[in-house]
């Protein structure tokens, strides 16, 4: 890296991609309009298992403007199978066709698909169609789902269970038990979530029957994936697939995917020899796009009456839904790599069952599989500190590593980069006004009040990740041009769609290479223009993507200072940068990046061996996941009548390393709190015992509201990670990950005088309620 | 999100709607504010083959007071009342209850006497004007009829208006500032899961509940129990609430269960009370 | 059967000869290429669709076309004037207001019509005033900070 004075990173510039956004003229998919634009829209199954005996599509073809009725039998064939990514050993998968065949599996399961001239036409289509099912016994409970006789959800498969996951780590788990004074345990259910990003998902897909190239446009976080992927589902190379994720309104994983859908319409381009485009509605959305979490688990802690925690042993039963989405079955096993969170905690055993229910796939949504881990470790220090007595804070600083003892190797077998976990709490304290906060704990309570505090510390993965961890690679790509005017195009193969690296990345680049913000375009999201890449999910972005971007604009000063040499008439090594101007001792004049820029494309004079232009690109291969971390401080008081939470106080310092747009980060941390606050307090999704999704409108799926946020107090400090050039960490989960359990352990504190020491979330009014009505009568 | 195909109607008079009304029969409805009505024709849970859109009729959004009655079309939107000084002055409860209804932009569209209409289990208006012991006046084919709120609602999503009828306005008396509206939502979708408004009065109470069962009611118990006090203890309130629910068939789904409902029927009882006397 | 209709869209007086059953949204996305307006849901809920019509905002969403004849609708894109940006999009510009900027035109489109009505709010009313507007990006208090923002430099325009 280059020693040039930072003149934008650290800054809270605003965004280069806001004018377009806040006018009204981006383009998300649903946006695009093509000459000749036909609409696709999907028959549903409203069973959750049932075979399909008769379809009957000829009145829906006679509808005025339907152009195309096709099913399972019509295009399967054609479009592959659904593929998951995941690296499983042993991992039973049934066959994931684009349409169902004779059966469908869950509520929302695509079985006929209409094209028409318009949305409408295409809507009055599918109300035409006839299917008729003989339902099939369901299965939704994943833990009925494993007793031997269950009902099987694929009974081609012969079981429920799709694998079993063991983690094995640190000294020996039996003798740790038996060291143990005392054995504290808890079954804790991390309830199924639905990523409902605003924008729900569209495809477009337009087919040029002469070039053989097919264009798809979708709203998706992974354009590289799909570009990988469809190949083998819908036939056309990857060589002459372009996939664009134009503006894309949210993903939270929701969009990291690879979906029936998206195949499907670059099949009917094809096939059909139109454009088609497809606009999941909001209940498709909710029925067909994954879902999140849905773990539960079963917990023991051996500890000594001092505190000291020998070990930690979990079982855990991860309900996948129907069907392995792309990296549906590797999510519960992240739970299994920061299942210590940031404690020393020796030995580790847990086994993870990953099952097959009636239901819509689970996935990667934000945080995926960390948010459970640290639900539960925290969940886990509050009741081992209850149990034995403690102070709930110091039985966590009496667990962290020092910041000397980085890196860090744990008990789960992964090593923490760098850490001051001590640092992070004890700010978080000082905000807090931990003192006052206590006193006003005690005083609440003693007027009868349900107040309580909630603590929660924590460590999460971010810069998904090293190859070796990975199912086809997890480096990142980045090309930064020089353009011949000076201008500099810096294109990442990471995908934005809301986290501002259009900005952040330019005060990167900029500050590299000296030149003025406003002359570094970033570009992303389309494989015609950056043609490798591995996206945009597990907070990576910046530091996989960003390092990618240094390492191009190292390349470039370096054959920069060549080019400046040979034009000063100094030896290449005399050559110094800064500010944006190459420099020798001696010289008369000094030169500006543009201007040998200038000189590199004109290549009327260039230096004996060297090649035109001023290009580079780079490949990031990151050593290393980076470990952020921080704590989360919250404190609520609970409507005793009617169960109601109200978050009183609301701390967060978060230790992401430095930070290249502190108000960026602020954003994503103040939007994963919300989703934080969501999960803990309100947000669920549920099935009925016959599989019938009850949270498919935002009319019955709770998300927070600006009413229901807090103000907040944020804070951070600042610990380098060792693994990139920047030092960063990564932001985009800490939020979701170090909020949910902070949140609930105030709302458990708060009922602590009624003997309450663990609920299951949401925490809803009810739920809390019923708590306290149950403690009440029991104790009058 | 796409509505299946009807035909437009845009009479211009109360008259001429009634009369498409009676033309089209059960194949027609109503279009008011369309926030209850459009929702479902986008889900196709509702396929009216004539939408009657009476949103162009002269008078039916007045709020006035006439003849010592608070009048109020039944096309006055919820923001026209939340926002109506008359209202602030004279009949407090209407604005307060207003002002709990979905979010501004609902409020903007949505009218009193389509939410009346409508008759969801969990709408705000119904506690109101129950507590209001409120005049609904409905036109139709056979003339005017004045149908008091108590028997107005008939049971989940069904009134008292008839298919070929209007409800074209709604009279309330001119109440004191001792009213209370107490609303807990329905987190998701903003609807009530218990919603209790109290109006009292010289000599005695009347208390409205929605959410909480298949039709709105007035909670007569927790009225009889306070009748004829002025200035009931906090103790008196407590016994009243506590009478709420009484005989009541509470209604129960992932929201709230019946249990829940029927305790925050009392818990929401209670506080309007509380309010509404100034206890 | 098609219905005449005339709608002033940002100004411009427009004609239309419409199928009935045609939302407002899909008007102004189609007809008019106005894709500010976003969808977000079928229920009402999400605000994403929200304009002005006659000054009021409403979910474009949960309006036929046919509703809106005769009268004046600003959507996202009629905002700006001579280029000047609309104090509220200058303050979710400023104040990091977005992120995915999906629900932003919504966003912005009803705290114009707060701001007209109550030029210096405060958070929490704010917050009441923007319960008909979902986001899942920004967590909602850059948007706030946005609005007061807007407020600061005098608000509606
Ligand atoms: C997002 C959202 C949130 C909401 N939140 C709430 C809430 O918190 N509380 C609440 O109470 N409501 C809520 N509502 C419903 C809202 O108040 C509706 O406006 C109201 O229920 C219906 O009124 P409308 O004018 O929109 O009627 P429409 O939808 O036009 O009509 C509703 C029904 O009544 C009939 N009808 C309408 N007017 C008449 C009339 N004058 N005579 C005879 N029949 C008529 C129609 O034919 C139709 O069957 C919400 C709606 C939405 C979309
Ligand atoms: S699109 Fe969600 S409210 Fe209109
Ligand atoms: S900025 Fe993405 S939904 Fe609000």
């Amino acid at each position: 890296m280059s020693a040039q004075a930072k003149k934008y990173s650290g800054q809270p510039l605003k965004r280069i991609e806001d004018p377009r956004l806040i006018k009204g003229i981006g383009t998300y998919t649903d946006d695009l309009r093509l000459p000749g634009l036909l609409h696709v829209a999907f028959v549903r199954s409203p069973h959750a298992h049932a075979r399909v005996t008769s379809i009957d599509t000829s009145v829906a073809k006679a509808i005025k403007g339907v152009v195309a009725v096709l099913t399972g039998a019509d295009v399967n064939e054609k479009c592959g199978v659904v593929p998951c990514a995941a690296a499983i050993p042993d991992l039973k998968l049934p066959k994931h066709t684009v349409l169902a065949g004779d059966r469908v599996y869950f509520v929302g399961h695509p079985v006929v698909v209409v094209v028409a001239d318009d949305a409408y036409a295409a809507r009055d289509g599918v109300d035409a169609v006839e299917v008729e099912y003989d339902p099939l016994p369901v299965v939704v409970n994943p833990e009925e789902a494993i007793k031997p006789g269950a009902t099987l959800t694929h009974p081609d498969l012969g079981t429920n269970v799709a694998f079993t996951h063991n983690v094995n780590g640190g000294t020996d788990i039996d003798e740790a038990f038996r060291r143990a004074d005392r054995v504290i345990k808890q079954r804790v259910y991390h309830q199924r979530l639905t990523p409902m990003p605003i924008e729900p998902r569209a495809v477009v897909a337009s087919y040029h029957a002469g070039e053989g190239t097919m264009s798809i446009w979708s709203s998706t976080q992974v354009p590289h994936y799909l570009r990988t992927l469809l190949p083998g589902m819908i036939g056309v190379a990857e060589n002459k697939l372009r996939i664009v994720a134009p503006e894309v309104g949210g993903g939270f994983g929701a969009k990291l995917n690879v979906y029936a859908e998206e195949a499907l319409c670059g099949h009917l381009a094809m096939r059909l020899g139109a454009p088609v485009k497809w606009a999941e509605s909001r209940r498709e959305n909710a029925t067909s796009t994954i879902h999140g979490r849905d773990q539960i688990g079963y917990y023991e802690v051996a500890v000594k009456n001092d505190g000291t925690i020998l070990g930690l042993k979990a079982r855990t039963i991860a309900d996948l839904g129907s069907y392995c989405q792309l990296l549906t079955p590797a999510v519960p096993t992240l739970t299994g790599l920061v299942l210590t969170g940031c404690y020393r905690i020796p030995a580790v055993k847990m086994e993870i069952v990953g099952v097959y229910t009636h239901k819509m796939a689970t996935d990667a949504y934000r945080g995926a599989g960390r948010p459970e881990a640290t639900y539960l470790i925290e969940r886990l220090m509050d009741l081992v500190a209850k149990e034995l007595g403690l102070d709930r804070v110091d039985l966590r600083l009496k667990h962290f590593p020092a910041p000397t003892e980085f890196p860090f190797g744990t008990a789960c077998g992964v090593t923490y980069d760098s850490g001051n976990y001590q640092g992070a709490l004890e700010k978080a304290r000082q905000l807090a006004d931990w003192k006052a906060l206590m006193s006003e704990r005690t005083a609440a309570r003693k007027s009868g009040r349900l107040f309580g505090v909630g603590v929660s510390t924590y460590v999460e993965i971010c810069a998904i990740g090293p190859s070796a961890a990975m199912p086809a690679g997890g480096w990142e790509w980045g090309c930064v041009r020089v353009e011949i005017s000076g201008k500099v195009t810096a294109i990442t193969g990471t995908s934005p769609h809301g986290q501002g690296q259009e900005t952040s990345f330019a005060q990167i680049v900029a500050d590299q290479l000296g030149v003025s913000i406003e002359d570094v375009v970033v570009m992303h999201g389309d494989t015609a223009v950056a043609h490798y890449g591995r996206d945009t999910y597990g907070s990576r972005a910046t530091v996989i993507g960003g390092t990618a971007l240094v390492m191009c604009t190292d390349k470039i000063i370096a054959k920069a200072k060549i080019f400046a040499a040979h034009l000063l008439k100094v030896a290449p090594d005399q050559v110094a940068f800064a500010d944006g101007q190459f420099s020798a001792p001696g010289a008369e004049k000094t030169l500006s990046l543009a201007a040998i820029a200038g000189e590199a494309y004109v290549a009327k004079n260039l230096p004996p061996g060297l090649e035109p232009g001023l290009e580079a690109s780079s490949f990031f291969e990151i050593p290393n996941f980076t470990f952020p971390f921080g704590t989360h401080i919250v404190a609520v008081e609970i409507d005793r009548e009617t169960g109601q939470v109200a978050i009183q106080k609301y701390v967060a310092v978060d230790d992401c390393g430095p930070q290249i747009n502190p108000l960026l980060v602020e954003g994503q941390v103040q939007g994963g709190i919300a989703h934080s606050i969501g999960q803990a307090l309100f947000e669920q999704t549920v099935y009925d015992e016959n599989g019938q999704l009850l949270t498919g409108e935002f009319m019955d799926y709770a998300m927070p509201r600006a009413t229901d946020i807090p103000e907040y107090i944020l804070g951070h400090t600042v610990t380098p990670s060792p693994t990139n050039p920047l030092g960063i960490k990564g932001v985009g989960e800490a939020g979701t990950i170090g909020a949910t359990p902070a949140v609930a352990n105030a709302v458990i504190d708060a009922l602590e005088s009624l003997g309450v020491t663990h609920l299951d979330m949401p925490l809803t009014p009810e739920r809390v309620w019923r708590a306290i009505h149950q403690r009440t009568v029991a104790t009058v | 999100m796409y509505p299946a195909p009807f035909e437009y109607l845009r009479p211009a008079t109360i008259d001429e709607a009634i009369a498409l009304l009676v033309t089209h029969g059960e194949d027609a409805k109503i279009l008011a504010g369309g926030h209850s009505l459009i929702p479902a024709m986008k889900l196709r849970l509702a396929q009216p083959r004539y939408i009657v859109d009476i949103g162009r009729i002269r008078g039916m959004s007045h709020i006035r007071e006439t003849a010592g009655r608070i009048v109020v079309g039944a096309m006055a939107t919820h923001d026209a009342i939340e926002r109506s000084a008359l209202l602030r002055e004279k009949c407090p409860l209407l604005p307060e209850t207003a002002g709990h209804i979905g979010d501004v932009q609902v409020r903007n569209k949505g009218t009193i006497g389509g939410s009346l209409a409508h008759a969801d289990p969990a709408g705000d208006w119904p506690a109101a004007v129950l507590a209001l012991d409120a005049d609904i006046e409905l036109a139709g084919p056979r003339g005017r009829r004045t149908v008091k709120a108590d028997g107005f609602f008939v049971d989940l999503l069904t009134t008292a208006t008839a298919p070929d009828e209007v409800l074209v306005e709604i009279r309330v008396p001119i109440t004191s500032a001792k009213v209370a509206y107490e609303k807990t939502e329905q987190k998701a979708s903003g609807f009530a899961i218990a919603g209790v408004a109290v109006v009292v009065e010289q000599g005695g109470v009347r208390v409205g509940v929605t959410g909480v069962a298949a039709k709105a009611y007035r909670a007569k118990a927790v009225e009889r129990a306070l009748a004829g006090q002025s200035a009931p203890t906090a103790e008196g309130i407590a016994r009243a609430a506590a009478l709420a629910a009484e005989r009541v068939e509470a209604l129960g789904d992932i929201h709230a269960s019946p249990e829940y409902r029927l305790h925050l029927a009392e818990v929401n009882t209670a506080r309007a009370l509380r309010r509404a006397y100034g206890n | 059967m098609s219905i005449p209709v005339r709608i002033t869209i940002n100004g411009t007086l427009r004609q239309f000869d419409l199928d009935p059953r045609m939302l407002l949204v899909h008007l102004l996305r189609d007809a008019c290429t106005l894709t500010g307006t976003h969808v977000g849901c079928e229920t009402g809920i999400c605000g994403a669709c929200t304009v002005l019509l006659d000054g009021s905002a409403v979910k474009s969403c949960t309006m036929f076309a046919v509703q809106a004849d005769g009268a004046e609708v600003t959507t996202i894109e009629g905002l700006a004037k001579n280029g000047d940006l609309h104090p509220v999009q200058q303050g979710f510009w400023e104040r990091h207001g977005l992120q995915c900027g999906y629900c932003t035109p919504g966003m912005i489109m009803t705290s114009v019509q707060l701001l007209s009505r109550n030029a210096k709010p405060s958070r929490e009313e704010i917050a009441h005033g923007l319960a008909g507007n979902l986001c899942r990006c920004t967590g909602y208090s850059h948007i706030i900070d946005a609005v007061q923002y807007a407020a600061g430099m005098g608000g509606a325009r």
